[in-house]
């Protein structure tokens, strides 16, 4: 039988007008859903039906962008990311992630976040600047090197993690999992040599040492990426290094040119069947 | 970008109401409350121990006020305080020096976090602090 | 560049806390079943137990030792705790420097109170 069997949901939306509101308040929508629709179908579907002022950020809808992070039915997630039949309720609440100012209704404000990345110097921090100008060759690198800190490359900055962590919620100096983890992200880069200069920030009051492992960060993550254990990884390094027993490596180099006489019996290219255009 | 936006934060409210609630968090926060009063109960010992400069009487006298029921109970509580700190104490030392939470992975869904490597962990630490604060219990309550 | 400093002596310091008060709760509260370091006959907390640990330069070294890791590690943990709630850079000033000086004070009164020979201070007092 090819039924859709469609069902009555309640959004329990959190709702905030800067400069007309001075507290967020509940607002309820009851919409229609089908079977497959995720919370940001339902958004959508509430924007058309009954609260066509309501704001929020999404924009890939397939959870690779890391705009649509809110709290949902308690817990932070990516609204495109959850499905309404996994929350197993007839109400889905939703708010703006917790640790952030608001902007409008579910319209977190991320800059604090980004402004505390952009102090651990998320790039990768080495001498020779004339070759990152105008590269000859890729650095050399091997997949073990790789497999270092490949995991915590997948973060999307969704913000969910800092939603979670009980320290973020009240030390609003404390940097968070995600520019923490992306300090680390890049620390064990091999291809990159700006550990004493992130050691300033990371060494400091606002470093990985407000974080006591609840772990909360890395359950919350909607990549994976595991940013508690990328902090724990640092407290490692960054103790090593206090100890003067961390291993200092220079910065990846660049890979040489591959030399020796070429191959015998391989095929030479095929001609150019379409000329480019001059 | 000047928001007239809400401030949303929580303060000392996120004690209890911020972040998410998971076995570690229950952890984290019962070893900051055995923490506190640890350090607490330290500092009184300090002075109550210090009697012993006075002399016996003073001794036997600081002995004295500590001695009644409630305060019976209340040293048994500090030692399984003292259980659960130093075992816990001891997963926290293992895991913040980065051991016991795995490698860097390739995260396949449903990922297989560091909380998840650590669950075990976590139980046998929690599972030892019970033996030692039973074992307490009963030097303190049937055998004395 | 201090916090990851502080925090270092604060796990080192829990290390010796875990020996050091392990051995302690063991001798205080484990006597029944373990009755190690005991004064045969006596509890640990009669007078003869107390005055044979005092003259005991085992005891006296571990306790001093005890005393200081463990007012480090609860001083530090506190500071944390308080700090993390973000007060404004008066009170955080406050926090650091007063836990410090209450925590060295402490420290200088428990290693005097561990050196004096039981009964000491009694005596100089004429009592």
């Amino acid at each position: 039988m090819a039924e859709t069997i469609a069902r009555t949901v309640t959004f329990h939306v959190r709702r905030f007008e800067p400069g007309r509101d001075r507290e967020p308040r509940w607002e309820d929508h009851r919409i229609e859903v089908l079977p497959g629709m995720t919370v940001l179908d339902g958004l959508w579907k509430v924007k058309e039906l009954s609260a066509p002022s309501l704001a929020w950020r999404s924009s890939c809808r397939m959870g690779i962008c890391g705009s649509c992070g809110m709290l949902i039915n308690g817990r932070p997630r990516l609204a495109c990311n959850t499905q309404i039949s996994e929350l197993a309720s007839d109400v889905v609440a939703v708010a703006p992630l917790p640790n952030f100012a608001i902007v409008k209704d579910l319209v977190p404000d991320l800059a604090p976040m980004f402004e505390t990345h952009r102090e651990l110097l998320p790039y990768l921090v080495r001498d020779d600047t004339a070759e990152q100008d105008d590269p000859t060759r890729e650095y050399w690198q091997s997949p073990h090197e790789l497999e270092q800190y490949l995991q915590f490359s997948y973060c999307i900055k969704c913000g969910c993690c800092m939603a979670a962590c009980p320290t973020v919620a009240t030390d609003p100096q404390y940097a968070g999992p995600m520019p923490l983890g992306q300090a680390h992200r890049y620390n064990s880069d091999t291809r990159d040599g700006g550990f004493s200069a992130r050691r300033q920030v990371l060494a400091g009051g606002s470093g990985p040492w407000r974080c006591h492992f609840a772990g909360e960060c890395s359950q919350v993550c909607p990549k994976g990426v595991d940013p508690a254990k990328a902090i724990q990884l640092m407290k490692r390094e960054l103790v090593l290094d206090l100890l003067r027993l961390r291993r200092r490596k220079a910065p990846a180099a660049v890979a040489e040119a591959p030399h020796g006489t070429p191959r015998e019996g391989i095929a030479a290219p095929p001609a150019r069947t379409v000329t480019p255009e001059a | 970008m000047e928001s007239r936006g809400h401030p949303n934060r929580l303060g000392i409210r996120g004690w209890v109401g911020g972040g998410r609630w998971g076995f570690e968090r229950y952890l984290y926060t019962l070893h900051r409350v055995t923490g506190l009063g640890l350090l607490a109960y330290f500092v009184l010992h300090i002075f109550v121990t210090s009697s012993r400069a006075l002399g016996p009487e003073a001794w036997d006298q600081a002995m004295g006020v500590v001695s009644g029921p409630l305060f019976m109970i209340g040293e048994y509580l500090v030692f399984a305080a003292f259980a659960f700190h130093a075992v816990n104490g001891i997963r926290l030392a293992i895991i913040e020096l980065g051991y016991a939470v795995g490698r860097p992975i390739e995260p396949v869904y449903p990922y297989a976090t560091s909380v998840g490597r650590q669950r075990r962990l976590a139980r046998a630490a929690l599972m030892i602090a019970a033996v030692v604060a039973l074992w307490g219990g009963l030097d303190f309550f049937v055998l004395a | 560049m201090r916090d990851r400093t502080l925090w270092t002596w604060h796990i080192g310091a829990g290390v010796v806390i875990l020996v050091l008060l392990g051995l302690h709760m063991a001798i205080m509260h484990l006597d029944q079943s373990l009755g190690i370091f005991g004064t045969p006959g006596a509890e640990p907390v009669e007078w003869e137990s107390v005055v044979a640990r005092a003259g005991s330069l085992f005891f006296t070294v571990t306790y001093v030792l005890l005393l200081g890791a463990a007012l480090y590690h609860g001083f530090y943990g506190l500071r944390n705790i308080l700090l993390e709630l973000n007060p404004g850079p008066g009170i955080r000033r406050l926090v650091n420097v007063g836990l410090t000086v209450i925590g060295l004070g402490l420290f200088a009164f428990g290693t005097w109170a561990a050196l004096a020979a039981p009964g000491a201070a009694s005596m100089a007092m004429g009592g």
